[in-house]
């Protein structure tokens, strides 16, 4: 079985795969994954949304080690391959960190147009294949 | 001058790797040299304040050195811990309650980068399963992105370890004691980009106390006391990107080291350009590059040409990190800021020795940054 590292963060299996967060009905603020109350207004006003599918590098790094527990991945520190992670502004709803599909720092750039993916994570303790979200160069 | 604090003394354990001595043994050293530095005996402490991570309880200490039946309190605030302790102490004396006390900051922990559970700080569980539970993640960003909107070049932050690396040569307290030349840091594994290997602080062990009494009476104990002018603590507010955080908002404000600064200064009435000595929180070469700014030392962008004119060398005008920062000494996360008061009394007395800074200095600032997002910002002066 395939699944999704966690449910509630996203809409998998939909063919349009979008994360999920969460907007104050009061202040406006968005956050990601939804929380009960609005960090900025703290009002328990916070509704379900579905967040941009694309969006620009804000900010990037590569993570050049194997993390320790709980990290998911398969890899051992052998067969670690370091992989990049950013900051992506998502329309002009909110910016979300997340994993990269491309970990070479001479093709990332900062303003970089990028989107919504899934990537294969490892697998978890009952033998399903853990997938998880990431974020494509355009 | 009624309310004011003075520390009268200071004590240290090296910071390192101590196989066989527990982080509570470090701690009775370091609070026996601080009594030594005072000359007080540990049944002249009225009140205790201490800081640790992996320590539970820092206060069976007295354990270790004598149950007179002190008040004493533990706190823990992450990496502003010892800033928390300092603030507790001053701010019990300034209140009147007692006249003499003492702040302790103890750890020990294992080799590697910190991984714990994400769920004990707020952060979700698949934070740490899809591999982003990270700090030294975090500041690889944050100092990637800082480069590129600044003009900064990643040699700047080769030279800035291997400044502190060569002032931890000049610290017989401190972990990494051996000069590394900047083509060595460049040349070293990428652990997140731009920051190498080199470029980053190791959690460690170690130990710092600081006695503080009444100014009034600081005189029978110390002939330079040193006075506790600010301790402010901030956390972050919505807009700043932070690390450990899922995600940021569109709209931007300030880190809260900005704001931990500011406060800091203008509690204590000075400015920034007044500044004679700073340690600066350096989890990595890009922070210390970055907080620079953000204390308010230098405009951002400036720190290109102050560090390649040697601006934050011992001998520069602007010296920054004395004793070699956390690069050099490694993060004992609840002794870490207690180790950076140490250095300031050291250069503000004039007794820091072969890292002494020349002409005197009278003011020191110093500033720790961690997670989730919490500052702490000191001011002290002659």
């Amino acid at each position: 079985m395939q699944r999704m590292i966690a449910p509630e963060i996203s809409n998998w299996p939909e063919r349009d795969l979008r994360l999920v967060g969460g907007a104050c009905g009061d202040c406006g603020a968005t956050v990601f994954p939804i929380q009960d109350l609005c960090p900025r207004c703290s009002l328990p006003a916070v509704e379900r949304i579905e967040l941009p599918p694309a969006g620009t590098l804000v900010a990037w790094t590569t993570q050049g080690f194997l993390p320790g527990p709980p990290y998911l991945g398969d890899e051992t520190a052998k067969t670690f391959v370091p992989f990049g992670v950013g900051l992506v502004q998502l329309g002009e709803v909110i910016r979300v960190e997340g994993r990269l599909t491309e970990n070479d720092p001479d093709k990332l750039a900062f303003g970089m147009e990028v989107a919504l993916t899934t990537v294969p994570l490892g697998t978890d303790g009952d033998g399903n294949d853990v997938l998880t979200f990431a974020f494509r160069p355009l | 001058m009624t309310n004011d604090v003075a520390i009268i003394g200071i004590g240290m354990h090296p910071f390192g790797r101590f196989e066989g001595k527990t982080a509570m043994q470090m701690g009775a050293d370091a609070i026996r040299a601080a009594l030594a530095d005072a000359r007080l005996e540990w049944r002249d402490i009225q009140f205790a304040v201490g800081g640790s991570w992996e320590v539970a309880n820092p206060d069976a200490i007295v354990g270790l050195m004598g149950l007179t039946g002190i008040p004493f309190t533990n706190v823990f605030n992450a990496c502003a811990t010892s800033a928390s302790a300092t603030e507790a102490c001053a701010d019990a004396i300034r209140l009147g309650k007692y006249d003499i006390g003492i702040a302790i900051g103890m750890d020990k922990h294992p080799r590697g980068a910190f991984t714990v559970d994400p769920t004990l700080v707020g952060m979700p569980k698949w934070y740490g399963e899809n591999g982003q539970y990270l700090t030294t993640q975090f500041f690889g960003m944050k100092a990637n992105r800082y480069l590129h909107e600044h003009g900064i070049s990643q040699q700047t932050l080769a030279k800035v370890a291997a400044k502190n690396y060569r002032n931890g040569g000049l610290n017989p307290n401190a972990f990494r004691r051996k000069p590394i030349p900047e083509a060595e840091i460049l040349a070293a594994p990428v652990l997140n980009y731009p920051l190498t290997h080199y470029m980053f602080c190791a959690p460690d062990e170690g130990a710092a106390a600081v006695i503080m009494c009444r100014a009034d009476i600081a005189h029978r104990f110390a002939a330079k006391p040193v006075y506790v002018r600010a301790v402010e603590i901030r956390t972050r507010r919505y807009g700043a990107y932070e690390v450990n955080t899922t995600y940021a908002p569109v709209q931007e404000d300030d880190a809260p080291s900005v704001y931990a600064a500011r406060a800091a200064f203008e509690s204590a009435g000075i400015s920034p350009t007044d500044i004679d000595v700073a340690q600066l929180q350096d989890t990595d070469a890009g922070a210390e590059v970055i907080h620079m700014a953000e204390a308010g030392l230098c405009g951002h962008g400036d720190q290109e040409k102050l560090i390649a004119e040697g601006a934050t060398e011992i001998t520069g005008s602007m010296p920054v990190n004395t004793d070699g920062g956390l690069i050099a000494n490694g993060e004992p996360i609840g002794a870490s800021g207690m180790r950076q008061l140490h250095e300031l009394v050291l250069q503000l007395r004039g007794t820091a020795g072969d890292r002494q800074v020349a002409g005197d200095p009278r003011t020191g600032f110093a500033l720790l940054y961690g997670a989730p997002g919490t500052a702490g910002a000191t001011i002290v002066t002659t």
